[in-house]
């Protein structure tokens, strides 16, 4: 790589990586839970459409809940086993939503159920939109926006790069990593599929400078002619924010507000690209996905295969958690959400488990919050140049109007930079989040 | 000399601008009715908007101007409401005295956390984590947000973290009504004596695991006054409109105490068949 037109973003910051005790482990196959639940809503958008009935009997891939309009996708069995329930579950926003409880059987062989294939070299585009609609692809890097809703390019626009994340710039998580490296093929498979859904004529695939080995890998599988190159960017986070990304790799700025699409260009996830590769030519529905295990409190750390519906509480259990565990991450710590109860299922959404004890918690519980000393390091770290110190003293008095008019809240998109760097241990995020929901409910109550 | 140009220069500015200003106050002069001072005077200054008026400005102008009765302002107390009638010429207009509602009972020794939050001491920030971490979804998270919200301090906050509304501070303006991130709060006439005290959507008995007053949607309150209560979503909706045939028959069959009979004199009262709660330490000492 040249130094000298090294790809990357302004501002950001570099917290530490923690992917060494994951990063070299391969994919493992997890037990199946005794007892699974689908939520209907694990994606932006509507919810699903449950087909089938409590008592019934499933089959593993089998679509259990049909796409309710465009921005929605269906579910599929993760266990041959039969429905013993359609209920609320709690989710990962601590808000119940309705699910399907599967007891899958103990001594079925677990094959999965195979659909109508699509064969990217004849499907048109419409095909390949309604087959990932089908299929039940969302993005699986973390967003849960259905994949197949991207893909559809609007009138009057059009996309000329397809951006493939594999940034992964998250510490802890290691899942899209392990799938470069054991999964290129799939990989490669996939991208047809996108490039001919979206008419995009050249591919970039993104990977962190700390992943070498992926990198070579998916370097070796590209095939010739195909319009695909790799691009390895020094490690930077937020680099995985697609927004930035594309910042970084096609010196193109998506105004505020507005979406990649703007620029011509289009972002999708490494591990749904595999995905898509894997599923579509067999026509099967997404039932599991992997997930990286780790952080300080878990024993068995690891990148598992685990069925989408196994509860978080089955998930500990079977990986050994230290006895003074005390936070549960759904996603890195960074980005990710704290989880209020264990019964949570794991859904298409969830990159990793993260688990930390008192020893990594602990310090920040008794400290205390001190006033802004205005030392701007908030500022420089801000990936988006929005003004996080000024936003954080708007927020204490509740200026929340003032925040989205003249300060620009609403493109915050969370990523914590400024709360890290903040030696005043501001809550920063949080005060956005909550300015963030009053604005919303303003905005429906008005 | 130079000091008497100084002093002319600036005497003359200041007579030239001064009566530009008389000029300007004649001929810009608004006509305003007296009596929206007058009556701004006699009403509370407190601004809350319980009226449905930006202000108390507003509101006597509004008062003036006669689309409103002084008895819209729940604030202040109906002898100020007559004054505000007599000087006006016009009729009191008394309504009923609304006061703001909790819909959930779940305090500290009936219902459990499955985690502890950490963080800003806000139910609006605990809310965005996870729901805030206690076993009912929908239930008062007890950081008193509502409290804070309240200008006139009728909310205050047991000792089981659950807020009190004083039916006699409370104005109805309905600060807490927007500041309860779980919507618990709701203004309610204070003769609608029929009461459920849950929102929790969730149908059986599990519920009772989180919190030992929710409602299981039995509906047997619903079977004791048909055309009353129905249930709605796993919840007995009372329908207010048929007030006149409410009674506190339909809470005695309640298991949980989850809807309750608002008395004038004795305060809350539950059910023959609610289950009694004579727990007084903290059920929330629960670990993740």
């Amino acid at each position: 790589m040249n130094i000298f037109r090294s790809k990357t973003f302004a501002h950001g910051i570099h917290p530490p990586e923690s992917k060494d005790d994951t990063s070299g482990l391969p994919i493992r196959q997890f037990p199946f839970a005794p007892s699974l639940v689908v939520p209907l809503s694990q994606h932006i958008g509507k919810p699903a459409v449950a087909v089938v009935r409590e008592g019934q009997e499933v089959t593993r891939g089998q679509c259990i809940a049909k796409h309710d309009g465009f921005v929605s996708v269906a579910m599929h069995a993760p266990a041959s086993g039969i429905v013993c329930h359609i209920g609320l579950t709690p989710s990962i926003t601590g808000k119940m939503v309705p699910g399907i409880f599967i007891e899958p059987f103990p001594a079925s062989t677990q094959e999965i159920m195979e659909g109508a294939a699509c064969d990217a070299s004849t499907a048109d585009s419409e095909e390949i939109v309604a087959a990932v609609q089908q299929a039940g692809v969302v993005g699986l890097g973390g967003a849960g926006f259905p994949t197949h809703a991207k893909l559809r390019i609007p009138e009057g626009k059009f996309v000329d790069t397809l951006v493939i994340n594999g940034a992964e710039c998250e510490p802890y998580l290691t899942t899209d990593h392990r799938v470069m490296l054991e999964h290129s093929v799939d990989v490669m498979a996939g991208i047809p599929y996108l490039m001919k859904a979206t008419g995009a004529t050249r591919t970039i695939i993104a990977v962190e400078a700390n992943k070498p080995d992926a990198a070579e890998t998916l370097r070796a599988t590209i095939p010739d002619g195909s319009g695909i190159e790799l691009e390895v960017l020094p490690v930077k986070y937020p680099q995985g924010a697609e927004k930035l990304l594309i910042t970084a790799l096609l010196d193109r700025e998506i105004p505020s507000g507005g979406l990649p699409l703007d620029v011509h260009a289009l972002c999708v996830n490494v591990a749904t690209t595999a995905e898509i590769g894997q599923l579509l030519p067999h026509g099967k529905g997404i039932q599991e996905r992997v997930i990286t295990v780790g952080g300080p409190a878990v024993k068995n750390k690891g990148n598992y295969r685990i069925q989408i519906g196994t509860p978080l509480r089955f998930v500990l259990e079977t990986v050994g958690v230290e006895d003074d565990i005390t936070r549960v991450f759904l996603g890195g710590p960074m980005m990710g959400q704290a989880v209020s109860s264990l019964d949570i299922p794991i859904t298409k959404g969830t990159t990793g488990v993260i688990a930390f004890t008192t020893r990594e918690t602990g310090f920040r519980d008794g400290h205390p919050q001190y006033p802004c000393i205005r030392c701007g390091y908030c500022v420089d770290a801000c990936p988006i140049f929005l003004n996080p110190s000024q936003l954080g003293l708007l927020a204490e008095q509740d200026h929340y109007r003032r925040m989205v008019d003249d300060f620009h809240l609403m493109d915050c998109f969370e990523c914590g930079c400024c709360t890290f760097v903040c030696p005043s241990h501001i809550p920063l995020v949080q005060q956005f989040r909550i300015a963030k929901a009053a604005v919303r409910k303003m905005k429906v109550t008005a | 000399m130079l000091v008497l140009t100084a002093v002319a220069t600036i005497g003359g500015l200041t007579l030239a601008l001064a009566s530009l200003l008389v000029v300007a106050n004649h001929w810009l002069h608004v006509e305003e009715d007296p009596r929206i001072d007058a009556v701004e005077d006699m009403l509370p200054h407190t601004n809350c908007g319980g009226c449905g008026y930006p202000g108390c400005r507003p509101f006597a102008e509004a008062l003036v101007e006669g689309v409103v009765l002084p008895g819209k302002c729940t604030v202040s107390p109906p002898e100020e409401h007559i004054l505000i009638a007599a000087y006006l010429g016009v009729d009191v207009g008394a309504e009923e005295k609304r006061v703001a509602r909790l819909a959930c009972a779940g305090g500290a020794n009936v219902s459990r956390n499955h985690a502890r939050y950490v963080g800003l001491e806000s139910c609006a920030a605990a809310t965005l984590v996870a729901g805030g971490g206690k076993g009912c979804f929908w239930g008062c998270l007890g950081l008193d947000d509502c409290a804070v919200s309240c200008d006139f301090d009728a909310i205050t906050m047991d000792r089981h973290h659950l807020p009190v509304v004083d039916e006699d501070l409370c104005t109805a303006c309905g600060d807490c009504v927007t500041a309860c991130p779980k919507d618990l709060f709701s203004l309610h006439p204070q003769s609608h004596r029929l009461w459920v005290a849950c929102r929790s959507q969730e149908e059986g008995d599990e519920i009772l695991d989180d919190c030992q007053v929710a409602c299981t949607a039995c509906a047997r309150c619903a079977m004791d006054a048909p055309g009353l209560i129905e249930m709605r979503g796993n919840l007995p909706v009372v329908d207010y409109t048929k007030n006149r045939f409410q009674s506190a028959e339909a809470t005695q069959r309640c298991p949980t105490g989850a809807i309750v009979w608002l008395d004038a004199k004795k305060g809350t009262v539950k059910g023959r068949a609610a289950r009694k709660i004579i727990r007084q330490g903290s059920l929330r000492e629960a670990p993740t």
